[in-house]
């Protein structure tokens, strides 16, 4: 709930207290001469700050537009004057209603806004408006997918507690100094302040680093496929915290918890987990205690560091909005939503293994980023064969749009022509290396497959006749390779296969071929 | 009924700095102001439902239009200093 900036503050009070702390290298397990050694779990919770992708701010008409000059989306509702009144976008109950709807929640049939009051110049009101006790919705799940040494698939249910609505506060700027600590004073935007966030809790179900990264994908590429946040970590749309304690394994309470912060990608969030346990378990075993904290992932040092916080300054008194009415979902409406909600990753995970028989990898990647995979099903639906369209897709197609920065929507290759490039090999009018080499050309002009080949003449040429006849003048034409061959050299056939396809502009059918040239060298 | 140390606890979490007298009138005020609405208390609620709003309304929401506010620099010179484009605001002494 706290701001991004908040964060960074803190992350200088860190830096410092830092630098009075005993630096102790914990990355390496310790060396403990008990017999038998104590098997640890930890337990892991993510709270994930989401910006929903709105128009105008949560409760006035305000831009969210990112990266504008300082103080330009402001007005007297989101400054906090005095006698304003915030009234809720409606925009953003349908995307956290869609949002809890797709955590598989339930919606609250009423709900309403809380004061959340903690003094800090990042809100010029002096509280945050955001949903305490009744929030939008609750008791959710989402599913993750793993996979085993094996590359087998491991899918597990992760709980969600809740989701509820929330105004993001303003940025900081420290003058006089990079930090907050030899600052002498700071500059505020509140751009951001007002800006709709939905906060997303979840159970505590998650068991390692890996685990929590993939819960954050999952969550990311659920509110991206429903189309209300564009979950951009860099300009801090989608921001998460982790709650973690470890325990002997088999013990039913939990150990002392921490809060970890400041994590810009899934790969830190993975890896701030993994040096939190280690240095959790190491504080058990050599004896001292874990204090309930707030820690802040340092990217530069790969540690996490602890962050104090004042005891008993943080009383946050909520209280219900009195500005801001209730909120009563009906069912109707609520049914209206769900009905609007596209097929989700999980779903079209388990339906192109089942329906098109792909593997759990295969339906992974397809359906990763919502455009692929709707490219994959258009090409499916031309009557594709859906493993060929996902090699073309996963293959050459992936590295195309890698190599010039594309999304699959900006290519000319439309999935009709792909599903006809793809039937033409399957119908032998076209080797896949022919395939292969028109490609390109396809993908930056569009246009028919079947066209493009009719066009430049480069059907295969599967007619046994055409073939033998140069197989012949192939084999008169080098006497020396072919006596070699018949003294036991049989991998020239690979060099006569060459020649043949040399002569026909790689035209020939090269299974035919292969036949054709075994049957004349051993003659 | 409030006692004092409530009353040191509320006023620090309002960041305001009491004096000694001033606990002590304030401790008698505020509780005073509670046994006024200690009133309340007389009242029959069993069969009303609990409600932090006098009027019975819900659902007031308004469409995703932009209207940009026309006058950032009023706000702007609203506040006891600025500096460029940001507002300017004294040394922040603690995260939290």
């Amino acid at each position: 709930m706290r701001s991004h900036f908040r964060e960074l503050i803190a992350q200088d009070r860190a830096k410092i207290e830092a630098k009075w702390l005993p630096s102790r290298n914990l990355s390496k397990p310790m060396t403990i001469a008990a017999p038998v050694k104590t098997q640890y779990e930890a337990v892991i919770g993510l709270e994930t700050h989401c910006q929903l992708k709105t128009n105008t701010k949560v409760f006035c008409n305000c831009s969210t537009e990112f990266g504008t000059v300082p103080n330009t989306n402001v007005c007297p509702i989101c400054m906090g004057m005095p006698g304003v009144l915030p009234v809720l976008n409606q925009k953003v109950l349908e995307y956290a209603v869609k949002a809890g709807l797709a955590l598989n929640s339930q919606i609250a049939p009423f709900s309403k806004f809380d004061r959340k009051q903690y003094f800090y110049p990042d809100l010029p009101k002096n509280y945050q408006i955001s949903q305490y006790d009744l929030p939008i919705a609750e008791h959710g799940w989402l599913e993750i997918e793993l996979v085993d040494d094996q590359g087998n698939p491991i899918r597990k249910r992760i709980g969600i507690t809740r989701l509820h609505m929330e105004e993001d506060a303003g940025k900081l700027v420290h003058a006089g100094s990079d930090r907050l600590s030899g600052s002498t004073y700071s500059l505020v935007d509140y751009n951001r302040t007002g800006v709709p966030l939905v906060e997303i809790v979840s159970e505590p179900d998650l068991r390692s680093g890996q685990e929590a990264a993939e819960y954050a994908q999952e969550l990311r590429r659920i509110l991206l496929y429903l189309g209300v946040s564009d979950g951009n970590m860099q300009e801090g749309s989608l921001r998460c915290d982790v709650n973690i304690s470890v325990r002997p394994v088999g013990q039913a309470e939990f150990g002392t918890k921490v809060e970890i912060k400041n994590m810009n990608s899934f790969n830190a969030i993975q890896r701030a987990i993994e040096y939190e346990i280690e240095r959790q378990i190491a504080a058990i075993e050599t004896g001292d205690h874990i204090v309930m904290e707030t820690r802040l992932w340092e990217e530069g040092s790969q540690r996490t560091i602890s962050m104090r916080v004042k005891e008993g300054s943080s009383d946050y008194r909520y209280f219900p909005e009195p500005d801001l009415a209730p909120i009563e979902v009906s069912t109707e409406q609520v049914n209206q939503w769900r009905s609007e909600l596209p097929e989700l990753p999980a779903q079209k995970r388990h339906r192109y293994e089942t329906d098109h028989g792909l593997s759990a990898y295969d339906a992974r990647v397809l359906t990763d980023d919502r455009s692929v995979a709707e490219y994959f099903e258009a090409a499916i639906a031309a009557n594709a064969n859906a493993k060929q369209a996902a090699n073309w897709i996963m293959g050459d197609i992936a590295g195309y749009l890698n190599t010039n920065k594309l999304s699959i929507t900006e290519i000319a290759l439309k999935p009709n022509s792909l599903a006809e490039l793809i039937a033409l090999i399957q119908d032998g009018t076209i080797s896949g290396k022919i395939a292969k080499d028109i490609l390109p050309e396809l993908l930056t002009s569009g246009g028919s497959a079947k066209e493009l080949v009719e066009r430049k003449g480069l059907i295969q040429i599967s007619d046994t006749g055409a073939l033998e006849a140069i197989i012949e003048q192939v084999v008169t034409a080098n006497p020396k390779e072919l006596e070699q061959y018949r003294n036991g050299k049989t991998k020239l056939i690979g060099f006569f296969v060459g020649q043949v396809l040399k002569q026909t502009g790689g035209r020939a059918d090269p299974k035919l071929t292969n036949q054709l040239l075994v049957k004349k060298l051993n003659n | 009924m409030i006692d004092r140390e409530q009353v040191r606890k509320v006023a620090h979490l309002a960041r305001l700095e009491l004096q000694a007298h001033e606990e002590e009138q304030f401790t008698t005020q505020l509780g005073s102001i509670l046994d006024y609405f200690e009133q309340l208390s007389e009242l029959d609620v069993t069969d009303v439902e609990p409600t932090a709003r006098a009027i019975d309304v819900s659902n007031v929401t308004r469409p995703d239009n932009l209207q940009p506010f026309s006058d950032r620099e009023a706000i702007l010179k609203g506040a006891p200093e600025q500096e460029g484009d940001f507002f300017k605001v004294p040394k922040i002494l603690n995260a939290e």
